[in-house]
């Protein structure tokens, strides 16, 4: 056995000091980096990809302003305002300018922007007219796809706006040879390439961007030492000086070369984080295993004497504060889909080592004091359970769940690596496996895994089976009967299966064209310098240099499809109270029941663009009048009756989420609706897809895209989130919920399953409260489930909130696979959370 | 012979995943029907075997139901997982399981070839012959000893405490293991001297190490008035933290471990 030190470390001061410091500035855009790539790519018109982008590299390198900040053990910014954010022009700008005007003042996810940067962004953007992988991915795509992706049925919204990230790179790698060893490796392929070798083109430029890029980020980190030393030199204070004179050694001496300590490593792994995320924007740039790679700098310092326990944990901490520090702007729609400024930098804790061992050591302890110091959304904090994990770190990860920051996310090993295994990864790999944004689990350093490749909201395909195929007037999906031919269940379903077929096919056409996009236009040297085996092979990751290659599109609205199908068969079916078409009128007027004021937005929208088409003026008086009609849904009351009386038979059906195996058996079917087409295609990096059943916080935005559906939900409302049962329709306890969650097949969707839980805090309490707790979600694993996330805040907690968020500037809770401040999410999403059915332990 | 698997009774309430009674994670039967009138008792509706209605929320909820032996153990079993992961299991509350205890015995005694651990909470008020037979079955007895004064004990619960008293030297002989539990309630027993009295006559009983003190609280009230009762606890306050802290060192200091709720 080995010793492991669990105590828990007080948090220092300084570690306060730079969280209030952090969160002393407003989100505000900045044109430098837009303005430095835009500069040097109009000086390299003309040359190969691969070196335009390790250039505009250098430039970004050379030119971003150096900020070290006070009180900072650990340095590096990409922004000179506190969680400020660059752009990233070459992916698309255009949804950028147009929110110029309206971008401070959303609901999810305000930025400020001066008129000064929005005028240089301006300038810049034209540059990059018809240039952008954005452009290019929709120029590759099936007009079919297109079609679909304007008809809500599913959206590539994330890759085709941004860069791809979804990746842990090889940080392990960096900590041990440093970007000179990296450059050496490189240098030793290129020399091995013959020119007249048939690749010869693409993998000798893309060795040389590789070598270019590693000496790019030795100079960014040498500035900083400048920098460092310069501040030093004009500090008064003794300490500080010190500080700094180390800061400017531990520069000038990593990532260049490997790290030989505690704190080198610290620092080399955070210039890894930050200039990953500042070469591309691709977002969930996962630092995995930190426990692991970092351990044997931290184990060495400890029994050299060279740092005290208290020195790492603070160094830890910086660490934690600095992940806080990093910012993404995104177009409207994605901000709701991502909220929360969250930039889902998953680290995980625990688990086996390649060898299947337990791999817990006084990093994992230290790691999860570091989330309870900090109080910070960032890193997405996960932990790894398997038949081995000490109860030690169970209760210790129970204690972080308790606070009710929603950390940490709970992974079931013995159910991911047999999943990983299925899909190609060598055991080693498998046992080594990491999470990537929200719960997408890979191989670190290896793998290229294009995890959050779409949302597919799964209540779109059922809606077309009402319509045999026809959304507003148009054809989107195929033909699958008039619902007069649809006199069984299996027809009914199987209709349903192959609206989700032909979906399932547009999305893997519309994903497809976006990979190829950034193939063609945003190869990442950088990136691909950090994951094997894309110098082996002399090609970049986004040309499917990883080793492990995948798509993974996730899925949504299990639930809702589970009670749908149930309720279907029950009153059509089985005792025929009611028939397809009287179904189908009563979902089309939402069931007789009101709209909400944004579904009636929304709807009135559509209603005067119809108006305004046939060549009619409508003035405001009228869209008001309009507005009113529609939220009102009037209808002849004998038919609204009608409605209703079936809203309301609907609603005392039995539903997905209370152990019962007659409805749940149905959530099992619908879940391979999605997952069993999936993993039939292929990507053009040479890997295959596999399915993920999670929303992220898209459940909100896309529910408002969808109108009732067959399980009561009622127009515009959200969508069930991952694989948890629908919002209160889980009556049965925490126990039941889970079981039934557990009927899914979980191994199946190898790119991650997402179960949400809302404790109320009463149900943590005391020793029985923790025991309890940890029982649950051993039990829920020993069942195969893949995934578990709390939030453990009351109800009345979180409606105060809403009402004096002043007064909870730092309250962060659950969202889908991350945390997020609350007070800084859309009303709708704030509600969607307190609505999920709350546990309280009896 | 599995002729105990079709004895019905009559349960209220079947709640999964109770962690704050008895051991692990629970299941708690409430069966239907008490012998007692407690004036604080949080579960009025438990009280009269008689299937009744009750508002909750502005609707007429039925109370009660007949189920069999069989019916209630898959729903038990359903969390076998979270009973071998916490050492948890089956608990008979109610009401009062020995007011129906034929059923409490089929039950339990089925449990138990499940491999399923098994928990009473009871007031001990019957004859003894029909707890000796649960005993074998039952792996936790919680029995409430809620005041050794005899006519106080009758003037709030309604029946006198000596059958009550003279079962828990009893029980304390066979059971495999028995907890004591107070309630503790302002006005009738909350005083130091009160529940070191309990205290005292728990740390006679043999075998017993553990006394768990648990505070009155009012989330009874809004049942009353569903049912169309007064409810005789007026607007008394829960003890407050200090005052628990100060009885459970009374109870400790008669060599008991002691808890504060469950």
């Amino acid at each position: 056995m080995k010793n492991v030190y669990t105590a828990e470390i007080p948090k220092s001061v300084r570690i306060q000091k730079l969280i209030d410091d952090l969160y002393s500035g407003t989100p505000t855009i900045e044109s430098t980096r837009a303005e430095i790539i835009t500069e040097s790519f109009k000086s390299t018109e003309g040359m190969p990809i691969y070196l335009r982008k390790s250039r505009a590299f250098r430039a970004i390198a050379e030119k971003l302003p150096v900020v070290i900040r006070d009180d900072e053990l650990i340095v590096g910014c990409n922004s000179v305002a506190r969680r400020g954010c660059q752009t990233f022009p070459e992916f698309s700008n255009k949804w950028l300018e147009e929110e110029f005007d309206t971008i401070a003042t959303r609901s999810a996810d305000a930025f400020y922007i001066s008129e000064e940067t929005a005028a240089k962004l301006k300038e810049v953007h034209k540059y990059w007219q018809g240039r952008t992988t954005s452009e290019l991915a929709t120029s590759y795509m099936a007009p079919e796809a297109l079609n679909a992706i304007n008809h809500n049925i599913f959206t590539v919204g994330n890759y085709f706006y941004n860069g791809i990230g979804h990746v842990s790179v090889d940080y392990d790698k960096v900590l041990k040879i440093g970007f000179n060893g990296i450059y050496e490796y490189a240098k030793a392929e290129r020399d091995k390439c013959n020119i007249y070798d048939s690749d010869y083109a693409k993998r000798f430029n893309f060795l040389t961007s590789v070598m270019e890029s590693c000496e790019s980020a030795v100079i960014f980190a040498r500035r900083y030492s400048a920098a460092a030393k310069e501040l030093a030199d004009n500090c008064k204070d003794a300490k500080r000086r010190e500080e700094l004179l180390t800061i400017a050694d531990i520069c000038n001496k990593v990532p260049a070369s490997g790290a030989k300590s505690f704190h080198e490593a610290c620092q080399s792994f955070w210039f890894v984080q930050l200039l990953i995320q500042t070469e591309s924007s691709g977002h969930s740039i996962s630092p995995g295993r930190f426990d692991q790679y970092m351990y044997p700098y931290y184990i060495k310092d400890i029994e050299s004497g060279r740092i005290t326990r208290e020195q790492a944990q603070e160094l830890v901490d910086c660490v934690w504060v600095k992940l806080n520090s990093l910012n993404k702007v995104r177009d409207a729609l994605s901000a709701e889909g991502f909220a929360g400024y969250s930039m889902f930098q998953n680290l995980i804790v625990g688990g086996q080592d390649i060898e299947g061992k337990d791999a817990t050591n006084d990093l994992s302890y230290m790691c999860i004091s570091a989330s309870m110091h900090v109080n910070l959304p960032q890193p997405s904090l996960s932990m790894r359970v398997w038949n081995g994990t000490p109860h030690e770190l169970m209760v210790k990860a129970a204690e972080l769940t308790k606070t009710g920051i929603g950390l940490p996310a709970y992974y079931n090993d013995e159910i991911i690596i047999p999943a990983l295994l299925s899909r190609g990864l060598s055991l080693e790999d498998a046992r080594d496996y990491c999470i990537i944004g929200c719960v997408e689990p890979q191989k670190g350093g290896r793998t290229d895994g294009w995890h959050d490749a779409a949302f597919f909201n799964m209540c779109r395909p059922l809606e077309l089976v009402f319509s045999n195929g026809v959304d507003k007037g148009v054809r989107v999906g195929p033909k699958t009967g008039e619902l007069a031919e649809l006199d069984t269940y299996d027809k009914f379903f199987d209709a349903y299966k192959k609206q989700m077929d032909y979906a399932i096919k547009l999305m893997v056409n519309a994903d497809n064209a976006v990979d190829a996009a950034h193939m063609e236009r945003c190869p990442l040297p950088f990136l691909s310098s950090m994951l094997d085996d894309c110098i082996g092979k002399g090609k970049s990751a986004q040309e499917g240099g990883a080793v492990y290659n995948f798509t993974g599109p996730q899925g949504f609205g299990i639930a809702n499809v589970a009670d749908a199908m149930y309720a279907i068969n029950e009153l059509v079916y089985k005792t025929k109270t009611v028939t397809l078409e009287q179904y189908a009128d009563a979902l089309k007027n939402n069931f007789g029941m009101p709209y909400s004021d944004a579904y009636a937005e929304k709807l009135t929208v559509e209603v005067v663009k119809e108006i305004t088409a046939e060549g009619y003026n409508v003035s405001e008086a009228q869209i008001a009048e309009i507005f009113i009609q529609i939220m009102e849904n009037n209808i002849e009351a004998g038919k609204k009756s009608e409605y209703q009386a079936l809203y309301e038979r609907i609603k005392a059906l039995p539903k997905f989420g209370n152990d019962m195996d007659e409805v749940d058996i149905f959530g099992r079917e619908a879940a391979y609706a999605y997952t069993k087409p999936v993993e039939k295609y292929e990507n053009p990096r040479g890997g295959r897809y596999h399915a993920g059943l999670y929303p992220v916080s898209a459940n909100v935005p896309l529910g408002l895209q969808t109108g009732a559906t067959p399980d009561g939900r009622l127009a515009g409302t959200p969508i069930a989130d991952g694989v948890s049962p629908a919002a209160g329709s889980d009556v049965n306890g925490p126990t039941a919920a889970a079981n039934s969650v557990a009927k899914l097949d979980h191994g199946i969707a190898s790119n991650g399953t997402l179960f949400n839980m809302k404790f109320h805090p009463s149900a943590l309490k005391g020793a029985s409260g923790i025991e309890g707790f940890i029982s649950l979600i051993r039990a829920f694993f020993d069942q195969k489930g893949m995934h578990m996330q709390f939030n453990v805040v009351s109800r009345e907690t979180l409606r105060d909130a809403q009402l004096h968020p002043e007064n909870y500037k730092n309250l962060v809770v659950r969202v889908a696979g991350y945390s997020a401040l609350f007070t800084t999410l859309s009303k709708s999403l704030q509600d969607d959370i307190i609505n999920r059915t709350e546990q309280g332990g009896f | 012979m599995l002729d105990y698997l079709n004895v019905s009774g009559r349960i209220f309430d079947i709640q999964k995943f109770s962690v704050h009674d008895g051991p692990g994670i629970r299941t708690i039967v409430f069966l239907k029907g008490c012998a007692l009138r407690c004036k604080w008792c949080c579960n009025p509706e438990s009280q009269k075997f008689e299937i009744q209605t009750m508002l909750q929320g502005g609707k007429e909820e039925t109370i009660g139901r007949d189920v069999t032996v069989a019916e209630v153990l898959s729903i038990v079993k359903q969390d076998m997982p979270y009973y071998r992961r916490s050492g948890g299991g089956m608990t008979l509350s109610g009401g009062e399981m020995l007011c129906q205890h034929e059923f409490a015995y089929a039950l339990l005694r089925s449990a138990k070839e499940s491999y399923i651990n098994t928990a009473v909470e009871t007031t001990g008020f019957a004859s003894y012959d029909k707890i000796e037979k649960l005993l074998p079955y039952i792996d936790t007895v919680l029995m409430d000893i809620k005041h050794t004064d005899s006519a106080k004990h009758k003037l709030f619960t309604t029946q006198p405490n000596e059958l009550i008293l003279e079962n828990a030297v009893k029980i304390a002989e066979n059971a495999n293991k028995l907890i004591i539990r107070v309630p503790v309630i302002p006005t009738f027993n909350d005083t130091e001297a009160e529940i070191a009295g309990i205290a005292k006559f728990a740390s006679g009983l043999k075998n017993v190490e553990e006394i768990n003190l648990l505070p009155y609280h009012r989330f009874g009230k809004d049942k009353y008035d569903g049912l169309d009762r007064e409810y005789l606890m007026g607007d008394i306050p829960s003890p407050t933290d200090e005052h628990m802290q100060k009885l459970k060192a009374v109870a400790e200091s008669y060599g008991l471990k002691c808890k504060i709720g469950g």
